[in-house]
């Protein structure tokens, strides 16, 4: 059988990838994983830490959530090449389907006394990358995140 | 990594913090707040050397912005440009007093 889909097929070469067990004590092995790539781009600082925000919120939430009560991996792959001038992230995991983005957005004009303790990460990745895309697709769940760097 | 000082003087508590305030270090200022925030009426965060925070960080600072609301007062100080940006994407900077 051949199959044209790009897990399938594997990565392109300029694609730097990260393989990795979904646990939270992995969380400063992702991100010395992306720093370091995006520094080899000169990413500028603002851009960094922003990305480095919004893929601490995707992968915790992998971590967190995709394969409990068990294990798994997730897959970071990071391309700086494809568009000159941004970076574009992809989170791979086989866990239980999850759109992200299907999720309602927090109220974040309400007071302290209002404001919920939660619901803050994925709203903070949106909100801050340029482009954010989810597609569930041969068992994976497939997170796409794009920045201008 | 996250170093926390803690200053006491009175009913005044300052929290300097320095390096990254994330979902791996976030429960560590947790637990100290959790401790030191009895008969406390002015709670300062010093983030002068504060690098990074993420929304782990900052559902710590919502709550005890929200305990402060019923015993006193709290202010954040020296914030990094990096970090206001992200205070002003959630709405934080509406909540939270910053100096």
């Amino acid at each position: 059988m051949t199959f044209s889909g790009r897990i399938s097929c594997g990565k392109e070469e300029h694609v730097k990838e990260l393989k990795i067990g979904a646990r939270i004590d992995n969380l400063d092995q992702v991100i010395a994983f992306v720093d370091e790539n995006l520094e080899a781009a000169d990413c500028s600082m603002k851009a960094q830490m922003q990305i480095d925000v919004a893929v601490e919120e995707i992968f915790v939430n992998i971590a967190q959530y995709a394969y409990t009560p068990k294990e798994g991996e997730a897959v970071i792959q990071l391309d700086t090449e494809t568009v000159p001038g941004a970076a574009i992230i992809t989170f791979i995991d086989s866990g239980i389907p999850f759109n992200p983005l299907a999720v309602e957005e927090p109220d974040v004009t309400l007071s302290a006394k209002d404001r919920k303790v939660g619901g803050l990460g994925i709203f903070m990745v949106r909100r801050s990358m340029d482009d954010v895309q989810y597609e569930y697709a041969d068992n994976k769940n497939i997170l796409t995140i794009k920045k201008n760097i | 990594m996250l170093k926390i000082e803690q200053k006491a003087n009175g009913s005044e508590l300052v929290f300097a913090l320095e390096g990254r305030l994330d979902t791996t270090t976030a429960p560590q200022l947790e637990n100290e707040l959790k401790k030191s925030l009895s008969g406390v009426e002015s709670l300062i965060f010093e983030f002068e050397a504060l690098e990074y925070i993420s929304s782990a960080g900052l559902r710590v600072l919502l709550s005890s912005q929200k305990q402060m609301n019923k015993q006193g007062e709290m202010v954040i100080r020296n914030v990094r440009p990096e970090i206001m940006e992200i205070f002003d994407v959630t709405g934080f900077s509406d909540i939270l007093t910053i100096e």
